[in-house]
């Protein structure tokens, strides 16, 4: 390394203001080098003064196939230039990169011009990438704390309102109405209330929650004043798991930044309204993203599941009235409150209104976050944004929504992202997550796995589940064993177990762990040396997508 | 196996900090965790006394989740993702080669109290699958090589340090 390699030059002394260069502190970013780059970054700035440019650590764009991205400020836009490896960082780092866009070869243009980037529709993800996460005025400059000063000349029902007209649905997965959870909440007596951030994002394939927090921590912060507002509440607690240590950070340091600047804590802008808020760390546990577990745990309890009822809007941690939220749902608020509900409700199709941001993962080319309206296909989705497999293999089967959601093959593949158009295959959307397999998957092996997940992280409340999971592994593993005359009763029990688990358990963890199981037996099961005619096998299916 | 009268006095001071907050538990033992690297017996008897609940209440939160532990891990814990998306990029190879590099298991330490092994779940580093996590750091796109590399790595800066 001899970061004094660059061309020297004098010519940059016309740049009045200090420029900016952009380097991530996304963990994916960090995962491939960023931190490294950003070091190297410092070390040229320091040495070449007369640049007077300033390094940023922003959220990633969510191109992680370019990271670590550099960004150049220029007058003309944010200049990218990626993959960058520190010692490509004094060739980028000349005069004229300052300038405009340069012919250097990792050098991709306008940053907003990127094609990936520009056709995106990021509502909630619009600062993610483009401000420093924790400075309260990069944030204001950017538009931040708009929603919360109007929701401060608002009453708590034109609050509530304006969530219910947005249409907004729970982003964590259970697509429940948000609007008509903060009436239950605000409907309960004034009282002690709480609002909880769920960001215990657990679904393998998803990171949207973890890159929002890294990225644009405050508008998640806002969101949950908001709603503290809307509800009366005046204490919100983060549940972040413990498996996200740079989020952590990054939120610890915004919260103490918010309150610095008076967003937090008594007269919240001048007003009467109190709030505060802390970050409460799981401890490993995929459950503990089922609400009721979630606030068992906050109460420093073991993640046992509840009963339904009481809802948690109406006994929820600590008995209190309780909004439970998705990270993603709390940080739509803002832009709901800035921009009115029906700008949001503009977007989306049918009863999923507004923006899903979609997650491109497992064996992808070009993986990321990918912001869009609802409604686009999955076959789309990966034409357009995801160009294929990095194995560059075939794709074969692709799992939305997590470990308790569907393999989708082929045929299935044009079915639009929408909440009912999911649940009418008897798929899930989930929080968005989107897992790529290639023609190497042994799709036994993943339906085996269903059942072992689920045994791991079975809070073991409720026996379906419990031992369903246990049993569930056994016969899979039975069935894979099995002769041509012992392969139908094994299966048959197996169709039983799924029953059993999918309509007697007390939560989706056991409820849903049949999705993926029955869809990868339906649909793949040549893997479970299966012969076509499986009972299970709906009309439509086809063993082409082998 | 009983502790240092430091430790003890460190599990003391945590407990008194945190005792008040509402929903406590974690926080008290995640601080523990954090400074001890495991959660000696001796804690659970002194959290059960501060939070008024029965030791065998203390015990059960514990074991209920997988990020604490009551003995010693290895200087560094590497965890693997055992999930989906990471599967699709060879997890279940770089399983195989994680525990033959190591010469262990899931959940076991190796005898020069260097490293331990654990599964996890997802580190949200699903678009650079597969992920391990050592210590605060995240690394993606790991095969065996890398892997390798990775442990080589830490070994050289620690013989380094002593």
């Amino acid at each position: 390394m001899s970061p004094s390699q660059t061309t020297s030059s004098t010519n940059s002394s016309k740049h009045v203001q200090s420029q900016r260069v952009y380097v991530s502190l996304d963990t994916t970013a960090r995962s491939k080098g960023s931190d490294s780059v950003a070091d190297q970054v410092s070390r040229q700035l320091s040495q070449q003064p007369e640049l007077a440019a300033t390094l940023v650590r922003n959220g990633s764009r969510g191109m992680f196939w370019l990271e670590p991205l550099l960004e150049v400020e220029t007058p003309q836009g944010r200049v990218a230039y990626g993959p960058v490896k520190p010692n490509d960082v004094s060739d980028i780092l000349s005069a004229q990169a300052f300038d405009d866009v340069t012919d250097h070869p990792l050098c991709l243009g306008l940053t907003e011009q990127i094609p990936w980037l520009k056709e995106q529709q990021r509502l909630t993800f619009a600062r993610v990438g483009v401000i420093d996460p924790i400075d309260v005025a990069d944030y204001q400059a950017n538009g931040g704390f708009v929603g919360l000063s109007n929701a401060l000349n608002k009453t708590a029902q034109q609050i509530v309102d304006q969530v219910k007209e947005s249409g907004l649905r729970g982003r964590g997965g259970a697509a429940f109405p948000t609007g008509i959870k903060w009436q239950t909440v605000l409907d309960e007596a004034p009282q002690q209330k709480y609002i909880v951030c769920n960001a215990d994002e657990g679904d393998s394939g998803t990171f949207a929650d973890r890159m929002l927090m890294e990225g644009d921590p405050l508008v998640l912060i806002e969101g949950m004043i908001i709603a503290g507002l809307a509800v009366g509440a005046n204490q919100g607690y983060i549940y972040l798991r413990s498996e996200y240590p740079q989020a952590h950070k990054i939120l610890n340091q915004a919260i103490a930044n918010a309150q610095t600047a008076g967003f937090l804590g008594d007269n919240i802008c001048g007003s009467d309204f109190t709030f505060n808020m802390e970050v409460r760390l799981g401890a490993g546990a995929y459950i503990c993203g089922e609400e009721t577990s979630l606030l068992e745990s906050l109460e420093g309890k073991r993640g046992l599941v509840r009963a339904k009822p009481p809802l948690p809007a109406i006994e929820g941690l600590f008995g209190q009235p309780t909004i439970v939220n998705n990270v993603i749902s709390l940080a739509s608020v803002p832009f709901i409150l800035s921009n009115g509900g029906e700008k949001y409700r503009d977007y989306g199709m049918g009863r999923s209104r507004g923006t899903l941001p979609i997650q491109l993962a497992g064996n992808v080319a070009q993986g990321g976050l990918i912001e869009l309206a609802f409604g686009i296909s999955l076959k789309d989705l990966i034409e357009r944004y995801g160009k294929g497999t990095k194995t560059k293999r075939p794709m074969r089967s692709i799992q939305v929504g997590g470990p308790l959601g569907a393999y989708l093959p082929q045929h299935q593949w044009d079915t639009p992202l929408d909440y009912e158009a999911f649940s009418a295959m008897g798929a899930v959307l989930g929080h968005g997550g989107i897992v790529i397999f290639d023609d190497s998957v042994d799709m036994a092996a993943q339906a085996r796995f269903a059942m072992e997940f689920c045994v791991a992280e079975s809070c073991g409340k409720c026996t379906p589940c419990r031992i369903g999971s246990v049993r569930g592994v056994e016969v899979i593993d039975k069935l894979l064993d099995a002769d041509d005359e012992q392969r139908p009763v094994h299966l048959e029990l197996l169709n039983d177990l799924c029953d059993t688990m999918e309509f007697g358990s007390l939560c989706a963890m056991g409820g849903m762990t049949p999705f993926p199981v029955r869809s990868a037996l339906k649909f793949f099961p040549s893997d479970f040396s299966l012969a076509k005619s499986v009972p299970a096998q709906s009309p439509t299916s086809s063993t082409g997508a082998q | 196996m009983s502790i240092s009268n430091e430790d003890r006095q460190q599990i003391v001071a945590i407990i008194e900090q945190h005792q008040t907050l509402p929903g406590a538990m974690l926080p008290i033992l995640h601080a523990i965790q954090d400074k001890l690297s495991y959660i000696p017996e001796d804690a659970i008897s002194k959290i059960a006394t501060a939070l008024n609940l029965s030791r065998a209440e203390v015990h059960g939160v514990i074991s209920f989740y997988h990020h604490f532990r009551t003995s010693k891990p290895g200087v560094h814990t590497i965890e693997v993702c055992r999930a989906e998306s990471c599967q699709a990029m060879g997890s279940r190879e770089l399983e195989q080669q994680a525990k033959q590099k190591l010469g262990i298991d899931y959940h076991q330490t190796t005898k020069d109290q260097r490293y331990s092994l654990e599964p996890v779940y997802c580190l949200g580093n699903c678009a650079c699958s597969p992920a391990i996590r050592i210590g605060d750091d995240i690394h993606g796109e790991v095969d065996g090589e890398k892997f390798s590399t990775i442990i080589d790595s830490l070994s050289t800066y620690s013989l380094e340090l002593s």
